[in-house]
Parts: C-alpha cells; structure tokens; sequence
C-alpha cells in the first residue's frame, strides 16, 4: 500500500515570510474595498465606516494564520477592527491600542482576548495605553477549550471556536446600540456558555520556521490541540471520523454540562487543511450523538473559521444558546467571512 | 568600577548577533512545548531594536534600555515582546539620565527588571519560565556585589547561575505558557525563555569583560 507522503518542508504560496502578513492585508482590502481598510506599522483592520458615533467598538487580535480569523469578521454586525500580529504570535500594544482609538465612537471599546498568555499581556499593555489617553476599554477573555484539563495549574483554557460565535453574537448587540457594561456581560454569558475541543491529523507548517513544528506518524492523530500547532495532551491512533466526532462531542458534553433539553449551537471548524466533505461528516455525526442525548441543535455552522495554516484536523464548539443569543446569531452580518440577511 | 554606556550598547549589540545567531536553536526548544517561534521573534525584535538604538547609541544608558524595551513591545509581539520589553523598560527606568552607573546600580536596575518580568507575567520560580533563569542569577550578581566582588566576577557567576536555572528547567512541567497546555508532556524539555534569558545574561558578563570602560560621554 501506498504511503501518504508527509510535507515536511515549506511549499507555499507566499513572497517572503517576512512580508506575508502585510501582502495579505494588502489583498484583503483590495478584494473587501466595501468593509474595511487597512492601515500599516501598527498593522490593523478597520471597518470602513468607523469611528460610529455612540457604537461600542469591538476590536479583536491574535497572531496570523487562523484566517479568517479575525480580519475576517470585520464589518457590518461583527468586529470594528482586528489587529494581525505575526503568523502565531500575538501582536502588539501599539496595534491594538491604535485600532481601540480608530474605533472609539466615544461609547468604548470591548476588547476580545483569547486566553494566550501573550494576547492576555499584549492586551493588558494596550489597554494601560488607551485608558492613559482617556478611553473606556473593557476586556473579555475567552477560554473554551476543554482540551486544558487543570486550569488551576496551567495558563488556563484556551480560547478557540467560541471566539468567533461571540464577535458574532456580541458584534450584533453592539450594532443594535447596547452600551459597553450590557455588551460587556453579554460576552461573559456567551463565553461561559460555550465549550470547544479540537484534533489534528497533521502539522502545519509556520513560514519564517520552514519547517513542520511537530511531527506525527500516518496512522496518529493528536486529541486536545489548540491552534497554533503546539501538540496536544495526548497522541493516539487514528480512528474513523464517527468514533473522532463522538470523542469530542462526549468531552464537551460532559464538561458544562449540556442537559436534555438545551438548545446549542453546534459549531464543526476545520483547521485549514480539511476538506469540505470530512467537515460534514464530523457534523453528522456530531448532530446524532447530540440528537441521541436529547440536545436539540437549533443553529449550526460547519467551515473553516478559525484555522491553524494548512493544519488537517478539526474542531467541534458547542454553545449553549436562549432567546436572546439566537436573536443576535441571525441578526445581519457582512464582513468578508461571514455574511448573512443583508 | 562604573559601566558606561558605551559598555551597555555593546551588551545589547551582542545580545542581538546572538539572538541572530542561536534563532533556529531557540526556535526548536520553543517548537517541543510552544508553538516554535520564540526565535523567529527575538530576533525580529532586536534587529527592529539595532536599528531604533542607532540615533541613540551616545545617550543615557536609561535611553539605551529604554528605546530596546519600547522596540521590543512594538515588535515581538507574543509573551516575549511585554516580558522582555517590560524587563528593559524598568532597567531603563532604575537608570534614567546616567551615562555611567555604578555596579551596585547596575544589578538593581536588572532586579528592577526582574520585578517587572514577575508582574507582567505573574510566573513564580519553578513553573519553567524565564524567571527561572533570571532569578538565580540577579540574586547572585547581588551576593556576590555583596561579598566584594569586582562587578566582572559578579555577571560571570550570574551567568553561570542563569545556565543553571536554564538546565533546571528541564525536569520541570510547566504551568504557565503555551507549554503548560502540555502538562506532563512539557517534562524533559528546556525552556525557550530561560535560554534567551540566560543568553541575555552571558553577552552581558561578556561584553563587559571585553569592551574597555570609556571617559564619560555626552548625556544630552
């Protein structure tokens, strides 16, 4: 039988590493003219129409490679503005303190943090700078990554998927005029309401490294990885996508816990190297093993939204959702990667 | 003795060929627990810092260690860009408008530095960090000042004591960081940030003891 060969080295469709990012950014505003602009050295994404007077302003980071994340969901009903760092690397205060000052219609500004020790820092760095300069700033960290299992004696939880069901859900309260103390909680709620976890099949490749960051046999897999191709808790061999989907929903299940009769959001995200085809198959079996509990999926996204370069792997969110939440999920949104009812 | 500015350029310049030289090696220890880049950004960061020191390079050595911390923030990004960026920032700060410092204001400027790295990053001794490194070896600068010994004498044993706690990172799980998500899978693995730390702390000892001391410089 034939074996897979296994990309080790880099083949990729880019200039320089050096110069990735900016190219990128270069791109997306030449492709999404209609919703944001870019601005260089501090690199940040803008929705074209900001600063809107008396709007909390939304302003989400991380590092690059989880496109669409989060340039992505800059828009109309999502993000005011994303700051790009380098490829995995979070960026840096002067990013975000310039992008809370471009968004600030003078109602304040939200930062989304996902629990990384550097974003959680760069964020708190931005945040001393902004206030310093007379902003209202408040911040939301997400951490919905059951993967972590002691959080006591760890970083915490990672935040993942969760973080794009929120800019969504919390991006269409501030839309609708919330001031920033309700668009404050109503982050808090959705993050406590939602739990992810996610598996590789194969590594990613970081440009300026060159090279795969870890390596995995043909028939391993890796349970419990985050998205920046660091290894996860655990390597075992590689199952079918049924038994795979029933190990990560069962996990997040277990966790909140998700009860007989909740409505969720069921989120199936592919870390960049997935297909289609197999995104649907994980759902699948997913929205069976969660029928099987009696957990109804009211709403469902299935994509590739949050990503790890050309990772193959996924990941599987669930949040919980009430009357309001569902609400604001269909509200309209138009950013680059998520467009809906407009 | 008293450390001149100049002594102080040439520590960060060092650092920077250093960081430059050893970029895939810290980038591989970051790539067994993290997400292996903690190289890649040092280096982006102290090359962004060779360029920003230049118009400064005859200042202070409180400019000198605070332009690096502010080039550090604005460029490496990651926990790397506020731990050391903070680090030289507070150095700087203990040092403002001195363009020769004296050895005993040389090691609490670095103490001064540590204490920053402690806050920002909240990481006590043993959780596999760079205060792993660090510790130690201020806390031995500082005692061995106090013992009497020229300051030359004083960075080589911190330096020694910095590769120690480096070392001593291996056996240990870490609990904070990308690393910590690891758990016991983190175990038999050097820590990337004490490496840099301890690299750090070499080309300091080693700068000093090769760049002659120089008559005291313009501080406008």
């Amino acid at each position: 039988m034939a074996q897979t060969q296994v990309t080790t080295r880099l083949k990729k469709l880019i200039n320089t590493p050096e110069t990735e990012v900016k190219d990128a950014m270069a791109g997306m505003a030449a492709a999404h003219a209609d919703l944001i602009r870019v601005e260089y050295d501090p690199n940040v994404i803008i929705r074209k129409d900001a600063p809107r007077k008396g709007k909390v302003g939304l302003v989400s980071g991380g590092g690059s490679g989880h496109e669409p994340m989060h340039g992505g969901y800059v828009g109309l009903g999502m993000l005011d503005a994303a700051c790009p760092g380098a490829v995995f690397t979070s960026p840096t205060p002067d990013q975000m303190a310039r992008a809370t000052a471009a968004v600030d219609g003078g109602a304040g500004v939200l930062h989304v943090v996902k629990n990384y020790t550097g974003d959680i820092m760069n964020f708190e760095m931005a945040a001393e700078l902004a206030r310093g300069e007379g902003a209202k700033v408040n911040a939301v960290i997400t951490n919905d990554d059951v993967a972590v299992q002691d959080s006591l004696y760890t970083a915490g939880r990672r935040g993942v998927g969760v973080t794009v069901l929120l800019e969504k859900i919390v991006g269409a309260s501030a839309e609708a005029g919330a001031d920033l103390e309700s668009v404050t909680a109503l982050a808090k709620k959705v993050n406590a309401n939602g739990r992810s976890m996610g598996m590789a099949l194969t590594s990613c490749i970081v440009p300026a490294a060159g090279k795969v960051t870890f390596e995995i046999a043909d028939d391993e897999m890796e349970l419990g990885i985050g998205i920046h191709g660091e290894p996860g808790r655990e390597r075992t061999k590689l199952k079918s996508a049924d038994e795979i989907a029933e190990i990560l929903t069962s996990t997040i299940v277990k966790d909140l816990p998700y009860k007989r009769g909740d409505e969720v959001l069921a989120f199936v995200n592919g870390m960049g190297g997935t297909p289609l085809i197999e995104l649907y198959v994980i759902f699948n079996a997913v929205h069976r093993y969660l029928t099987g509990e009696g957990i109804k999926v009211t709403r469902s996204l299935v994509g590739n939204y949050i990503t790890s370069l050309e990772m193959a792997g996924c990941s599987v969110t669930l949040l919980k959702l009430d009357a309001e939440t569902t609400k604001l999920w269909d509200a309209p949104v138009h950013t680059p990667a998520l467009h809906w009812k407009v | 003795m008293a450390v001149t500015n100049a002594q102080i350029y040439a520590w960060l310049e060092r650092y920077a060929g250093i960081v430059a030289e050893q970029k895939q090696y810290l980038t591989g220890l970051d790539a067994a627990i993290g997400d292996g880049d903690h190289g890649i950004n040092m280096d982006r960061g102290f090359q962004t810092m060779l360029v920003k020191l230049a118009p400064v390079r005859d200042k202070d050595v409180g400019t000198l260690l605070k332009t690096t911390g502010m080039a550090l923030v604005g460029s490496v990004g990651g926990a790397g860009g506020p731990l050391y960026g903070t680090f030289f920032l507070r150095a700087g700060a203990a040092l403002d408008g001195k363009s020769e410092v004296s050895d005993r204001d040389l090691v609490g400027a670095l103490e001064a530095g540590l204490k920053g790295v402690v806050e920002r990053g909240k990481a006590n001794p043993n959780d596999k960090t760079m205060v792993d490194a660090l510790t130690p070896a201020i806390e031995q600068a500082r005692q061995s000042l106090d013992n009497g010994a020229p300051l030359e004498t004083a960075l080589a044993a911190a330096a020694d004591a910095a590769e120690k706690g480096m070392k001593a990172t291996i056996p240990l799980k870490a609990l904070k960081g990308r690393a910590s998500y690891l758990g016991d899978r983190s175990i038999g693995h050097q820590d990337p940030g004490a490496t840099s730390s301890y690299l750090m702390l070499r080309a300091l000892s080693d700068s000093l003891a090769a760049v002659p001391q120089r008559a005291k410089t313009t501080t406008t």
